[in-house]
C-alpha cells in the first residue's frame, strides 16, 4: 500500500536561498503528522510542492503514490489543502464557494456532504452570507470546508488556527480529530506547539530547508530529559551562556541536564553577583524540545528514523 | 447521495464561475462599456457625419463607425475580462483554489478565454442592438458569417492576450501599462474611426503592421461588403495570430509560469 505522502530528496531554491535543501519523508496513511519549525524553515514550500504549487528543483514527491508531477490529476484528488493565508473570492457566497471549489474537482451533486460540511464548521447559517461579509474566524473555516469539499483522503493544514480564537479552534479540532479517526491522513503545520503535542503522533521538524528531527512525540519528549530553567536577572552568568535556548524580553531559558546541576547554576549566579529576580523549573513538553532543537548548532539532520535516540 | 463525478465538470465550473464572475457586476462589465460606445457614436457622428463620407462616399459615416465601436468593444472587453479576472486572483491569493484541483492546463485556458470572449461578443452585441436603435436603417450585415468569424477570433486573440497580461503582471499598474500603452493605442489606430486610405502612405504602411487592423476590417467587411484590405487576407493574418497566440499562452499555462514557481 502506498504512503499517504512519501517526499524523497525534495530540493528547493528561490534565488539564494535553499528553501528545501534535500528533504526526505514519508508519512503513513492514518496518521496525524506534525511538521513544525520557525518561519522560512521551508514547510510551506514543502507543502506547495505537495500541491503543485511549487516545483521542486530536484527529488520526488507522491501522494498516495501519485507523483505530484506527472500525475498531478490523481495527486491533487486525493490532497486537500487549507492555505496560510485567509484568501477568498468576494464575488461569491459561502455555499457558492464550496459548490464551485467542488465543481473543480469535478463533483457534481456534492450538496449532501457540502451541508454536512457546513453544519460540521458551523456555518450553517452564514451559508448564504457573501465571503466579504464573515469575519476572519468564519472565512477560514471556509477555507477548511474548501479543503474538504472533494473527500481527500490526505488532508495538509497550513497553520490553520492562525489569528482564529479559542472557542472555534477547539471545535475545528474535534472535527479534524474526527477525520483522521475516519481513517483520512492529516499533516499540520503550526506555531502553537502545545497544539502539535496535542494532536500530532509524529512530528517532523524543520530548520532552514532540512529536517532536524523526525520522531514519534513520545521520543522526542523522552529525548530530552533534562529540564529547562527560566531564569529572570539582570544578565546569565558568563560560563552558563552556552546553555541559554532563548531570551525573551529579559527572561533567559537555560537548558540543564539534570536537577543536580542547578546547584552549578545558583554557585555561579551568586559568585558573580547576579540578583535573581524570579527563577522557575519547567518540564519538558514539547516547546522545550523544539527550542533545544533549533538552538542546537549542529546543523546535520538527524540519522534515519529508525535511529537510536541519542543521549542528550 | 453520492456526488457524481463527471469527466470536463471541472473545465465547466470554471467557465460558469467566469461568467458568474462578471455577470454579478453586469452594470459596470456590460452596461459601462456599452454606454461608453454609445457616446463614441454619438460624438462622433455629430461631429463628422456632415464632412466624412468613407469608401469614396459610399458608407456614410456614422455608419462606418457603428461596426468599428462594435467590435472595438468586443476587443476592449475580452481583453479586460480575462485579464482582470486573473490579476484580481493573483493579488487576493484566490488563485489558488484554481491551482489546487485537478484542472489541467487546457482546461484552465480554455475556460478563461471562453468566459473572457462571452463577455466580449456580449458587450458587442449589446453596442450593435443600441446603435441599430439609433441607426435602424444603417445596418444589414453584407455578410454576416465573416463578421462573426472575425468576432469570434478577435474576441478570442484578445481573451489569449488578457490572460498573458494577467499572468505576467504582479500589479494592478502592470496591467493598466500593458492595457494603456498597448492595447488602447493599437485599437484607437486600427480603424475604428477611420479608413486607412484616408491616411498618408507612410501610415496606411505602418497600420499593415497592426494586427488589429485585420480584425476590425474584416469585421467591416462583414457589414458592408467593402474594406481597406482583401477579407481573405485579413482572415488568414487573423486566424494565424489567433493560432499562435493560444500555442503561446498555452505553453505559458503548462509550464506554470508566474503561477507555479
Amino acid at each position: 500500500m502506498p504512503a499517504a505522502v512519501e517526499v524523497a530528496a525534495v530540493a528547493r531554491r528561490f534565488g539564494s536561498v535553499q528553501a528545501l535543501d534535500g528533504i526526505d519523508l514519508t508519512v503513513h496513511e492514518g496518521e496525524f503528522f506534525g511538521l513544525l519549525g520557525p518561519n522560512g524553515a521551508g514547510k510551506t514550500t514543502l507543502i506547495s510542492i505537495l500541491a503543485g504549487l511549487t516545483r521542486a528543483d530536484a527529488g520526488t514527491a507522491k501522494i498516495l503514490g501519485h507523483d505530484v508531477v506527472t500525475d498531478y490529476r490523481a495527486a491533487r484528488r486525493a490532497l486537500g489543502v487549507v492555505p496560510q493565508e485567509l484568501v477568498f473570492d468576494p464575488f461569491f457566497s459561502v455555499r457558492e464557494t464550496l459548490r464551485i471549489q467542488s465543481g473543480y474537482f469535478g463533483l457534481r451533486a456534492n450538496d449532501a456532504w457540502i451541508d454536512e460540511i457546513l453544519h460540521h464548521l458551523d456555518l450553517t447559517s452564514k451559508a448564504d452570507a457573501n465571503m466579504r461579509a464573515l469575519s476572519g474566524g468564519m472565512k477560514r473555516r471556509v477555507l477548511v470546508g474548501q479543503a474538504l469539499v472533494h473527500r481527500p483522503p490526505v488532508i495538509v493544514l497550513d497553520e490553520p488556527t492562525a489569528g482564529v480564537d479559542v472557542e472555534l479552534r477547539q471545535s475545528l479540532w474535534a472535527f479534524i480529530r474526527e477525520l483522521n479517526r475516519d481513517g483520512h491522513t492529516i499533516i499540520l503545520t503550526t506555531h502553537y506547539l502545545e497544539e502539535a503535542e496535542a494532536l500530532c503522533a509524529r512530528i517532523a521538524m524543520l530548520k532552514a530547508g532540512r529536517i532536524v528531527a523526525l520522531d514519534t512525540k513520545q521520543n522526542l519528549l523522552s529525548r530530552f530529559q533534562g529540564l529547562t530553567v527560566r531564569l529572570v536577572a539582570s544578565r546569565v552568568p558568563a560560563a552558563w551562556q552556552p546553555r541559554v535556548l532563548r531570551t525573551d524580553a529579559g527572561v533567559h531559558y537555560l537548558g540543564l541536564d539534570a536537577y543536580g546541576e542547578l546547584e552549578g547554576l545558583l554557585v555561579a549566579l551568586r559568585e558573580e553577583r547576579v540578583h535573581i529576580d524570579e527563577m522557575a523549573l519547567a518540564e519538558t513538553d514539547l516547546e522545550q524540545v523544539f527550542l533545544r532543537i533549533m538552538a542546537g548548532d549542529d546543523m546535520q539532520a538527524v540519522p534515519p528514523p529508525s535511529l537510536e535516540v541519542p543521549e542528550a | 447521495m453520492k456526488p457524481l463525478e463527471v469527466a470536463g465538470y471541472g473545465w465547466l465550473t470554471l467557465l460558469y464561475k467566469e461568467l458568474l464572475r462578471f455577470w454579478k457586476v453586469s452594470f459596470q462589465t456590460i452596461a459601462a462599456p456599452i454606454l461608453t460606445a454609445l457616446l463614441y457614436l454619438l460624438i462622433f457622428s455629430h461631429a463628422l457625419e456632415a464632412h466624412v463620407g468613407v469608401f469614396d462616399g459610399r458608407v456614410r459615416y456614422t455608419a462606418f463607425l457603428v461596426p468599428g465601436l462594435v467590435m472595438m468593444s468586443v476587443l476592449q472587453n475580452a481583453f479586460a475580462n480575462s485579464s482582470s479576472s486573473l490579476i484580481q486572483s493573483k493579488i487576493t491569493g484566490n488563485l489558488i483554489f484554481v491551482l489546487l484541483p485537478p484542472l489541467s492546463p487546457l482546461e484552465i485556458f480554455g475556460a478563461y478565454v471562453l468566459g473572457a470572449m462571452v463577455r466580449g461578443l456580449t458587450v458587442g452585441l449589446g453596442v450593435l442592438l443600441v446603435t441599430l436603435w439609433f441607426l435602424p436603417d444603417a445596418l444589414a450585415p453584407a455578410h454576416p458569417l465573416w463578421a462573426l468569424a472575425f468576432a469570434l477570433l478577435g474576441s478570442l486573440i484578445l481573451a489569449v492576450l488578457g490572460l498573458v497580461a494577467g499572468i505576467w503582471s504582479d500589479k494592478f499598474d502592470q496591467l493598466a501599462a500593458f492595457q494603456n500603452f498597448i492595447i488602447v493605442p493599437l485599437t484607437f489606430l486600427s480603424g475604428v474611426f477611420y479608413s486607412i486610405q484616408t491616411l498618408p502612405p507612410f501610415w496606411q504602411l505602418l497600420s499593415h503592421f497592426n494586427p488589429f487592423f485585420y480584425m476590425i476590417d474584416g469585421f467591416r467587411y462583414g457589414f458592408f461588403g467593402l474594406s481597406d484590405a482583401p477579407p481573405l487576407q485579413s482572415l488568414a493574418i487573423v486566424g494565424a495570430a489567433a493560432i499562435s497566440l493560444s500555442l503561446i499562452a498555452f505553453g505559458v499555462l503548462s509550464r506554470g509560469w508566474k503561477l507555479r514557481r
